[in-house]
């Protein structure tokens, strides 16, 4: 057994350790911290798995902004009692069982997996030096499946409407709660004003070079989201208003943009959501600027959830 | 044992333990909490498939990973939208029970509805 093979073990047996840990911690937010570690030595498995962009995804929105958003969740229902309703013996056996089974066969899924493995690589390569662009991932997401990319960032600006739409009907057009305590905490409020700036930096920066290296808009768009978050934890802002005009705005473009790229698409390249020879790259950055925006702005809405007060107040 | 197979066992035993989670503990929040394990062993598995995708220079094949790109940006929005329906339940019945008839209640039940 080499080096690499008793890290990898090791690595494997902290994920689950940990996962195990989180699933069994009684305080919702002893859980919610294990979580936020899980999700970055998660990250660390993706990288084994050769997937530095999945590694950046899953580090910035599946562990740091989804931690925000169950922190705050925990904390908003810490002071409510739990349901006294244990489950009994019998269901946590029948459970346990239930969980092995599925287990047992997803790894037999995972031994038995046909070999040679397919796979679309050749193709995401044959065609990547058409696109102008160096990294593959990058261009499924924006060029060869664009219109799944495109849908799903509607995904998101509904998912918003759905959090939005949970609000009571007197505070429509208002104001999300704060997303700090009255008073935060003067280290809080140093971090936010010294970390922001670097890391709009970092995130424009993460979105330019995913178009060769690892990278791109979500990675890229999640940093300037968490940016905007820690902003507002320490109060130097305030969540908006949702009735803001700026801020539909905002929310929509990434999708409008992709839209209207991809109806001209006949009109330029001969195909809906295709790319001229030649210009494909501009406009493939072109349309993923305004998905690196819409995705900064989308995040944070979804982190402050619905208006709970009116506007001003 | 490859780092790739190994990754694959560790992406099945989370989606064990989620579902086992998923089931047995009764608060809602924890039950987000075991569905996005289960949602991030899903994922593994995949990252798996993506990783034994690999030809000549490719180390990887890139459509399953943008699609775990998409599914992890994806899994975060459906979270956030469970947090809101779960507070907005917490606020109008006063626990945090899936089931507020079941569950305790802080006042003792005479605005019922």
């Amino acid at each position: 057994m080499t080096l690499f093979d008793a890290l990898d073990l090791a690595l494997a047996a902290i994920v689950l350790g940990v996962a195990a840990w989180t699933i069994a911690a009684r305080e919702m937010f002893s859980a919610v911290v294990g979580y936020v570690a899980y999700g970055l030595l998660l990250a660390i498995v993706w990288v084994r798995l050769y997937a530095p962009d999945v590694a950046l995804t899953e580090a910035s929105i599946g562990s740091g902004v989804t931690g925000v958003l169950l922190v705050a969740a925990s904390t908003r229902l810490r002071r409510l009692p739990a349901p006294d309703a244990p489950p009994g013996a019998a269901l946590k056996i029948a459970a346990a069982l239930l969980s092995v089974l599925v287990t047992g066969v997803l790894a037999t899924a995972v031994l038995y997996l046909p070999n040679p493995a397919a796979s679309l690589a050749p193709e995401a390569d044959r065609h990547l030096a058409a696109t102008g662009l160096g990294n593959a991932v990058t261009a499924v997401l924006i060029a060869y499946r664009s219109f799944d990319t495109m849908l799903e960032k509607v995904v998101l600006v509904l998912a918003v409407v759905g959090v939005w739409s949970v609000a009571p009907e007197r505070f429509w057009g208002g104001q999300p709660a704060p997303l700090g305590p009255a008073a935060p905490d003067a280290a809080l409020v140093f971090l936010a004003r010294i970390l922001a700036p670097i890391g709009v930096v970092i995130g424009v920066q993460m979105f330019w070079v995913g178009a060769d290296d690892p990278g791109g808009a979500f990675q890229g768009g999640a940093i300037l989201a968490a940016m905007w978050i820690i902003v507002m934890m320490a109060r130097l802002t305030e969540p908006p208003p949702i009735g803001s005009g700026w801020l539909r705005l905002a929310l929509i473009s990434g999708p409008a943009v992709f839209l209207l790229v991809g109806v001209a698409g006949p009109y330029m390249a001969g195909s809906f959501f295709g790319y001229p020879v030649g210009f494909a790259k501009p406009l493939i950055l072109f349309v993923e600027a305004f998905m690196v925006l819409s995705i900064g702005v989308t995040l944070p809405l979804l982190v402050a959830g619905p208006p709970s007060r009116e506007a001003g107040q | 044992m490859s780092a790739s197979t190994i990754a694959g066992f560790v992406g099945s035993g989370l989606v064990g333990l989620g579902l086992y989670a998923l089931i047995v503990n009764p608060e809602p929040l924890k039950k987000l909490l075991a569905f996005n394990l289960i949602g991030s062993g899903v994922f593994l598995v995949f990252g798996l498939v993506a990783r034994r995708g690999a030809v000549g220079a490719f180390l990887f094949d890139p459509v399953p990973q943008a699609m775990v790109i998409t599914g992890i940006v994806v899994a975060f929005a459906a979270s956030a939208l469970a947090v809101a329906l779960m507070l907005r339940l917490a606020d109008e019945s006063g626990c945090i029970a899936l089931d507020p008839e079941g569950g305790t209640r802080l006042d003792d039940g005479a605005e019922d509805t």
